[in-house]
């Protein structure tokens, strides 16, 4: 199994209240798989993307990332892995500003210490994968929406993880790039590559062969489906 | 990320906003700059100080005569005849560390061939020479046989030798002061300005008993051995001070002065009067110092200010790079390197500016600057130490953001 979660829980302290975001969830997801997480806003799905992603840690229960015990790492380890093995795709693409679209994509490697020339030759290939090897030294300010978020794609790409999150990957898109952006997941995952993404729009979800849909911090429906 | 590669990011994320950086810099600009002028103008004074020292000779008291009254007006000090070599020789028998020189002095006009000029004409002992560390340059001194017997023998200041003389060597000409002839034996080394910027090179010496025989004249010195002043120079390594007390009492015994009336004559210790003039240029380091600590303390908590405000507009970055594999540290020294960049941009402008302003100094108001390397450095990593200083808190707030609400924050 490539993900292995047990008893997932995720209590977050606001003011005196407390807010129980996960209550216990438990899934497996193996290599390969598409997977589209979906419910309404405060159902977890966001937590447990978050926690998924390693940018967060469980209050209590088990999280295994490729057999290893993520839920256990301190946050510089927890880093590594994010760097290594999880490649982040956001809403708001999240792009640096006046940075070429090469600089925005070698970033993680700047963070996996490689030296300039190899970062420089793998954030190339990974752009002409996404198919913007001629817009390499634009800024972001300078490419469309679909044109960002595939330099954002190519950014999660480089480090060759051993998945791709998407937090609404076309939430900030028209119907038609969303198309565009949801047919390169499409192909990513075709060449093997493990996605899950969050979203709100059934057009969205279609593309995954698999839904987990969250209510009330917990998993309502786990479900395969036929990819579109 | 290496130094190199945070310091090119810090410069992109600085070129950003320029006029703000700029602005966030002027703070760390005018300190380094006051910094540098402030430590050229006291090395300056400093060294202004230590020169004249050489000049007048270290250890140096000044007697003079009292003031004289003249029917009830009182004129000025070296006017009156309180003082006499008779003075000078007994503060040479009775007290051995201290070397004393009496004279007398006046001006006269000088005359050799075609040329003359108006000079200072001291009467004195070898005594003078030594109490002022005065060598000759060229020549010989005074024989023991011409100044017991009132040789008509000179040494002359280099001004005078130069107004005089020109190119001519001046040793053995005849020269004559107020018509009375008189051989040139030396030349005196140069000597520069005194404390008072008065030329200590245009004088002419002779010995004391000529000066008063033959050139200042019995006209103005009615007691027979009076002389207007005496040098005395304590020997190396003893106190000044005590000298100077020793020499009071001897004085005060010698004249009979009783217990609580006023000295008849004025005894001054010229270290004092140097170290008078050498606190009031520390004075103006110190105003100057108190400026750039000011503004380095003021332009650093810009620094702190500017950072934490990037920290908050950056916030959405700072979550990006957490999520692609920015550990704490690499956040901590990224918003480090950025924090210094600028103290250190300002501290290398503030150089350039401290350097222009002082020699702006020393060529229009004609001061005394001394700019030293150690100064710059010190300045420079002073400014990279605020930088570390001021950057260090908002570093440490950005990386200490949680990564999830860091990438929510809107």
């Amino acid at each position: 199994m490539l993900i292995e979660v047990r008893d997932l829980v995720k209590v977050y302290a606001m003011g005196e209240t407390e807010v129980r975001a996960l209550a216990g969830v438990s899934a497996d997801i193996a290599q390969g798989e598409f997977i589209a997480v979906m419910g309404p806003s405060g159902s977890g799905k966001s937590t447990f993307m978050n926690l998924l992603g390693c940018l967060d840690r469980p209050t209590s229960g088990e999280y295994r990332l490729a057999g290893e015990r993520v839920s256990e790492l301190g946050p510089d380890r927890l880093a590594q892995v994010r760097n290594r093995q999880i490649g982040f795709v956001f809403q708001h693409f999240n792009l640096l500003a006046r940075t070429p679209a090469v600089e925005n994509v070698e970033l993680p490697l700047v963070y996996a210490g490689l030296p300039k020339k190899e970062r420089l030759e793998k954030a190339m290939r990974m752009l002409d994968r996404v198919g913007l090897g001629d817009r390499a030294h634009h800024h972001p300010a300078q490419l469309s929406g679909g044109q960002q978020q595939r330099v954002a794609i190519a950014r999660a790409l480089v480090t060759e993880p051993l998945l791709i999150l998407a937090d609404e990957p076309t939430g900030a898109l028209d119907s038609h790039t969303s198309l565009e952006i949801m047919s390169l997941f499409r192909e990513l995952n075709r060449q093997g590559m493990t996605v899950i993404l969050v979203t709100h729009e059934s057009d969205v979800a279609r593309f995954a062969a698999r839904v987990i849909r969250f209510l009330d911090g917990r998993i309502l429906r786990d479900e395969a489906q036929l990819a579109a | 990320m290496n130094l190199f590669g945070l310091f090119r990011v810090a410069l992109r994320a600085l070129a950003i906003n320029k006029l703000r950086s700029a602005l966030t810099m002027l703070g760390i600009v005018i300190g380094v700059g006051a910094v540098i002028v402030m430590i050229a103008v006291g090395a300056g004074a400093q060294k202004r100080v230590e020169e004249q020292i050489r000049a007048l000779g270290s250890n140096l008291l000044l007697v003079m005569s009292g003031a004289r009254t003249q029917g009830g007006v009182r004129l000025a000090l070296g006017s009156g005849q309180t003082l006499s070599e008779d003075d000078a020789i007994a503060i040479n028998r009775e007290i051995p560390e201290a070397l004393a020189a009496p004279a007398l002095r006046g001006g006269a006009q000088v005359v050799w061939g075609n040329a003359n000029w108006s000079t200072q004409i001291y009467g004195t002992t070898p005594e003078y020479l030594e109490a002022r560390e005065w060598p000759i340059a060229a020549g010989r001194g005074f024989e023991p046989s011409e100044v017991s017997g009132a040789g008509k023998v000179c040494l002359i200041g280099a001004t005078v030798a130069r107004q005089l003389f020109g190119s001519t060597d001046p040793i053995d000409q005849v020269i004559r002061i107020k018509r009375v002839p008189f051989t040139v034996i030396g030349v005196l080394e140069t000597k520069g300005q005194s404390l008072m910027g008065t030329d200590q090179d245009d004088v002419i010496i002779v010995p004391i008993a000529t000066a008063r025989g033959r050139v200042l004249g019995s006209a103005t010195q009615a007691k027979q051995r009076a002389v207007s002043t005496i040098w005395v120079k304590a020997a190396e390594g003893y106190d000044t001070k005590l000298v100077e007390e020793q020499v009071r009492a001897l004085l005060r015994q010698r004249h009979r002065l009783q217990p609580g009336t006023d000295d008849d004559f004025s005894l001054r210790n010229l270290q004092e009067v140097m170290s008078a003039q050498e606190a009031s240029s520390r004075v103006l380091a110190l105003l100057l110092a108190a400026v750039a600590s000011v503004s380095l303390l003021v332009g650093g908590i810009g620094i702190m200010n500017i950072m934490l405000v990037s920290v908050t507009e950056r916030t959405r970055e700072i979550g990006l790079r957490m999520a692609v594999g920015a550990r704490t540290r690499d956040i901590l020294g990224q918003f480090l390197v950025e924090a210094v960049t600028l103290s250190l941009i300002g501290g290398l402008i503030g150089v350039a500016l401290g350097i222009g302003t002082s020699l702006a100094i020393g060529s229009w108001l004609g001061w005394r600057v001394a700019l030293s390397p150690d100064a710059i450095g010190l300045a420079v990593a002073f400014a990279f130490v605020i930088g570390v200083f001021f950057g260090f808190y908002p570093a440490r707030k950005a990386a200490r953001l949680n990564p999830v609400e860091a990438l929510r924050f809107e």
